[in-house]
């Protein structure tokens, strides 16, 4: 599952698997369409664009459709936003509302500098 | 579907108020006593402290109920992967696996990693929902099993909102009739810790492992079950190589078949006592006796008559081993070792002390159920006393009902204490018998001697006496009755009584002889003395005579004198008159 993900990312991602250039591969999985799960996508947009611009993939997953994954990706709590890559996963749950611990969750504080 | 319905409309035409619809657990025993399984359709709360067995039960209720009933189910974990947890059932000859992918159960293992999880604002746990909405459609599952929900407690910091979600996951089981079972932890003076009984109000049990004097015994209670009797007791339950078992089997009936069957006792003269044709198939047997009275050598005999006539017999030996018993038994002239080999006889010797009370009935019950025997000997009871009398009075019965329901006839032995009545035996079982022999010995003039008599016997006309019994080489012998005055005499003292009486009627015979010398001596004494008196009496007649003779002669000699004397004086006869 994650191995596709893995896939679609350019090489240079491998390249420079430390630094700070790397792409973010994230997933936010949402249940249908939510007052939580419509919040997180915004507050997620923002953040993505404000701090990880250019340097991020985002895939939103609806588990109403594809149930199974929420099985794959061990979700419980909804909305929860996945880091796969970098490895390690990493997860944040909650509509994302504070946008200083979405970046400690992610990893990317760093970058706001 | 349509089966359901028709089952639904068959119990509501003979009964006019539908009894609260009930699903099967599997579980041997647990049906008996909750009256059908758990409640149908609604979330039973199986609750208890850590390693009490309540994924062990979850489980087989799963299992069985994709194996037998026809429901498939769902297992949602959240403490085991479900590697570890086929595993776990692996041992119990379930595989979870190919259920799995028989489409019989799903399985999901909820991994909650704290530290990998960080909380920004507003969330539910949606996800669970989908995840078994997902699992319960993919399989059309009737059965779900949460273990353990509370986990989620420890994952995630809300916990008013995970009290609002686990109260809406009770509701979304409930909506979707899907029959659960939640295990949760017990918590400190409260049935689960995170107190989700609150929100299940349907069926609560509990599981419970303790120990008692060095040895546990697992325990379950059905705490609440709403709108359905139950049982109230504490019931002991174990988990053993067939799964999980709940006891009481079957002792909630009492509606065992009877037989009109005799099987012998091994012993001619005993079964003479019982109508001469020995026990009835299928009834108990207790054998109660001090030590050294006789009572496994009563077993062996019965054992050995057993498999003599060719059917099988099972021994379970508390104190010896079975190599010892069958040496011990040839001295008394039975020879099981034959038995043995053939494969009609089965040994099992263990410790009282290995296992608990219910260890040892679910060793006694797979046995039974491995070797089919008809006759099951259990010698002693005694040792199982170490515990509470009132647990090892109610797994007795258990056991009885157990071999009684299969027509199988148990011989029991039990030691009683030398002081003491003897007629009470220490777990009180024997109202639970049906026929009872006592054994006793009977100290006097210096040694002991064993007697037998049959205290009981249900439904058949048994001696009341008390028969000595004797072992000798060739097995036991009753000796006759003793039917002389006086009291019972056994041993020597009875050689000896019956010595005494053959020389009293010597004596008396002697006696008799001696009168009668006695007495014709006497008789010729008194002859004599007759004959004696008689010529006594013979010789006074002829002096009578003589004296009566010589008076007349000398009558007439006066007479003749006087004459004389007259003519000398010249009186005439008239004068003479005149002048006298």
């Amino acid at each position: 599952m994650r191995s596709s993900k893995v896939k679609s990312k350019p090489p240079q991602a491998q390249d420079t698997e430390n630094s700070k250039d790397v792409t973010l591969e994230l997933r936010l999985y949402v249940a249908g369409q939510t007052p939580k799960s419509l919040i997180a996508l915004k507050n997620l947009k923002k953040i993505c664009e404000e701090h990880l611009q250019g340097r991020y993939r985002l895939h939103v997953i609806d588990l109403v459709k594809t149930p199974q994954l929420a099985q794959d990706d061990q979700i419980l709590a909804i909305p929860t936003l996945v880091r796969n890559l970098p490895q390690p996963i990493r997860k944040i749950i909650g509509d994302l509302s504070d946008t200083q611990r979405v970046l400690v969750g992610l990893d990317v504080r760093s970058q706001a500098k | 579907m349509a089966r359901a319905s028709k089952r639904t409309k068959t119990v509501a035409a003979s009964r006019a108020f539908p009894e609260l619809k009930k699903s099967r657990s599997g579980i041997a025993g647990f049906d008996e006593i909750t009256g059908g399984g758990l409640p149908a359709g609604r979330p039973t709360i199986l609750c208890g402290g850590p390693g009490c067995g309540k994924t062990m039960f979850a489980m087989e209720f799963l299992i069985r109920g994709a194996t037998e009933f026809g429901e498939p189910g769902v297992l949602m974990t959240f403490e085991e992967t479900g590697e570890e947890m086929s595993r776990n059932v692996e041992s119990l000859g379930f595989n979870l696996q190919s259920l799995a992918d028989k489409k019989k159960l799903f399985l999901d293992y909820v991994r909650i990693e704290p530290s990998e999880i960080q909380e920004t604002g507003e969330y539910d746990l949606e996800g669970l929902f989908v995840r078994l909405q997902h699992a319960v459609e993919s399989v059309g599952a009737k059965r779900v099993v949460l273990d353990t929900v509370e986990a989620i407690f420890s994952g995630f910091g809300n916990s008013g909102m995970l009290r609002a979600e686990i109260r809406r996951l009770f509701r979304w089981l409930k909506d979707r009739g899907l029959t659960t079972v939640i295990t949760a932890e017990r918590g400190e003076g409260t049935l689960t810790r995170y107190g989700l009984e609150e929100y299940v109000s349907d069926c609560v049990v509990s599981l419970d492992h303790r120990v008692n004097d060095q040895i546990s015994t697992r325990r379950m209670r059905i705490v609440k079950y709403r709108g359905s009797s139950h049982g109230t007791d504490e019931y002991p339950f174990l988990i053993g190589k067939k799964g999980f078992s709940v006891l009481p089997l079957s002792s909630i009936r009492l509606d065992h078949k009877v037989s009109k069957d005799r099987i012998s006792s091994g012993i001619k003269d005993l079964d003479t006592m019982l109508e001469g044709r020995g026990f009835f198939k299928g009834s108990s047997i207790l054998v109660s006796g001090t030590s050294g009275s006789g009572k496994s050598t009563l077993a062996a005999h019965f054992a050995n008559e057993t498999c003599r006539s060719g059917k099988r017999a099972l021994y379970i030996a508390f104190e010896e081993s079975s190599a010892q018993v069958t040496r011990n038994m040839r001295s008394v002239g039975i020879n099981l070792d034959q038995y043995i080999q053939k494969g009609v006889l089965k040994f099992r010797a263990w410790r009282p002390t290995q296992h608990g009370l219910e260890s040892h009935l679910l060793r006694i019950h797979d046995l039974v159920d491995e070797l089919h025997p008809q006759v099951v000997i259990v010698d002693p009871i005694t040792n199982l006393i170490s515990a509470n009398l009132t647990e090892v009075h109610a797994m007795l019965m258990r056991l009885l009902d157990f071999l009684k329901d299969r027509q199988i006839t148990a011989m029991f032995t039990t030691l009683t204490a030398n002081r003491g009545a003897e007629e009470q035996t220490e777990v009180g079982i024997s109202s639970l018998t049906d026929t009872w022999i006592l054994l006793r010995d009977l100290e006097l003039n210096g040694e002991r001697n064993r007697c037998l008599y049959v205290l009981k016997s249900r439904g058949m006309a048994h001696s009341n006496q008390i028969r000595e019994f004797v072992l000798s080489r060739t097995g036991v012998h009753l000796l006759p009755a003793y039917v002389g005055s006086g009291t019972v005499y056994t041993g020597s003292a009875r050689l000896a009584q019956e010595a005494r009486e053959k020389a009293e009627a010597v004596r008396e015979q002697q006696q008799l002889e001696e009168k009668r010398k006695e007495f014709s001596l006497r008789r010729s004494v008194l002859e004599s003395q007759i004959a004696a008196l008689r010529s006594e009496l013979s010789s006074g007649e002829s002096e009578f005579a003589r004296l009566t003779r010589q008076r007349s002669e000398r009558q007439q000699r006066l007479a003749l004198d006087r004459e004389e004397m007259g003519k000398i004086r010249g009186v005439t006869r008239d004068n003479q008159g005149v002048n006298s």
